[in-house]
């Protein structure tokens, strides 16, 4: 249970899809002129997700790993289909799409018309392969992770997409510098906001651990590059702030 | 010469400055941002680009008449998908510890919007030749942007370019580490690539305010 909650958070916000590894950036950024659509557009994200993941999980396990195979028979036992995967991932997320398109079509054509061309294009979000095959580099053990780590990753990418869509709308009435309006204004947010969410990093260390980076690709990048001086004051800080907790809660108790 | 006339010229030309796929397109940005902390990965995720797109706009292109309209989006992600699974074991077997660095960003090549922007906008109607070029010169348009936000983000961010140090060594404090000079640490962060292409844009509208949009 513990696990599940931990990773529901950490996907939300320590690895957010938009502001940790800028998964999903393209309609981020094309579809976020309204609230209305970024909504719309959010929520098929986490359909697709929550679909797609557990799906790509299941043939992982069950035919791309190194010995998958072997419940075919002892025979199979080291067949290694991995290079398989990509084509794999997206036939299953192709046809996904294809189905919340016909859905969405279906009951909502207010929806359908407003997302226009962006609702195929969710095939090729790259928040939606990325987090198959995020879900594949972190070996996510079970089935019931994996379908917790697909709704949690939607739910991250409709959060940024929504707080872009909120400023976007209000930024209209401010007065941007020309040559930085519309694209340019919105990177730069999306910066900073991504600064913001970097915080959120503290929240499940504990404080016990020297506070990893971030941990997912990214991270094997920042280790190599991080001068060691910086990293020797971040555990410093770390460790102080852990005694002056304990010393806190001491005098309490 | 009667290989690249005036407009073919313009076709590779066209998006390294005016039609960026990057900065004027807002194609490509997902995959690209988180791999430029260091110099090297940009030029390899660039060269994997340039490889990927030249050739599927040249496939795309030559079954163009073939493709019903109706899957045409399934052909073109196999399309893809076979290609980016060629750079993606060319990569580990020749260059493993970068193909780690790279992590599952090679396989994002697929849902490069680029990719199926310019299949969809370009190699579905024109002939082979003129989509190799059109190709070829989007995904340099993507690596020029590339190449220069990781040049700013490890020189500024960990002082080398291409892993050689170029401030000198900032343990041993030497050449401009004597002067006091420090790291900036926030380059190597994610946010600072968004950062550092916003300016970008901005440089480049500046320069060019045709390109400047509404609000």
């Amino acid at each position: 249970m513990l696990e599940h909650i931990e990773l529901f958070f950490k996907s939300i916000f320590i690895d957010n899809m938009v502001f940790a590894v800028f998964l999903g950036m393209c309609s981020y950024l094309a579809v976020s002129k309204k609230v209305a659509t970024a909504v719309g557009l959010g929520a098929a994200v986490i359909f697709v997700l929550a679909v797609t993941v557990p799906l790509n999980w299941l043939l992982d396990k069950y035919l791309l790993q190194d010995g998958a195979l072997v419940w075919l028979g002892e025979e199979y036992a080291d067949y290694n289909l991995g290079f398989l995967s990509f084509i794999l991932f997206i036939a299953t997320i192709a046809t996904m799409v294809q189905l919340v398109e016909i859905i969405v079509e279906k009951f909502s054509p207010s929806l359908y018309n407003s997302l226009g061309i962006f609702l195929p294009l969710i095939a090729v979000n790259c928040a939606i392969l990325g987090g198959s095959l995020f879900m594949q580099a972190r070996e996510i053990a079970t089935l019931g992770l994996a379908l917790n780590y697909g709704v949690s990753s939607g739910i991250g990418w409709f959060l940024a997409i929504l707080a872009i869509a909120a400023i976007r709308e209000k930024i209209r009435y401010s007065n941007v510098p020309a040559p930085l309006r519309g694209l340019g204004i919105t990177f730069i947010i999306t910066g900073l906001m991504g600064i913001g969410f970097q915080s959120f990093g503290g929240m499940l260390t504990g404080g016990d651990d020297a506070p990893a980076p971030v941990e997912d690709t990214t991270a094997e990048v920042l280790e190599k590059v991080e001068a060691p001086v910086l990293e020797e004051g971040e555990i410093k800080k770390e460790e102080l702030e852990e005694n002056e907790v304990s010393y806190n809660d001491l005098t309490q108790k | 010469m009667a290989l690249l006339t005036k407009k073919d010229a313009g076709l590779i030309l066209d998006p390294l400055a005016d039609n960026n796929p990057i900065t004027i397109q807002v194609l490509g940005i997902c995959s690209a941002l988180a791999i430029t902390a260091e110099l090297e990965a940009s030029i390899v995720m660039s060269i994997a680009v340039v490889f990927v797109l030249g050739v599927g706009n040249v496939v795309i292109s030559l079954m163009r008449n073939i493709i019903p309209s109706k899957i045409r989006i399934i052909v073109q992600l196999i399309v893809v998908a076979t290609l980016v699974i060629i750079v993606d074991q060319v990569l580990k077997a020749y260059a493993y510890q970068l193909s780690k660095t790279l992590g599952a960003f090679v396989g994002l090549i697929i849902t490069n919007c680029i990719i199926m922007g310019r299949f969809e906008a370009f190699a579905l109607a024109n002939g082979p030749w003129k989509s190799f070029l059109d190709g070829i010169g989007n995904a340099l348009g993507y690596g020029v942007i590339l190449i220069i936000v990781g040049f700013f983000r490890e020189l500024l961010g960990s002082g080398t370019l291409l892993g050689y140090p170029v401030f000198g060594d900032p343990i041993m404090k030497t050449g401009l580490y004597a002067t006091g000079y420090e790291n900036n640490g926030f380059m190597i962060i994610p946010p600072a690539a968004l950062i550092v292409v916003g300016i970008i844009i901005w440089v480049q509208r500046s320069r060019n305010p045709v390109l400047v949009e509404e609000n």
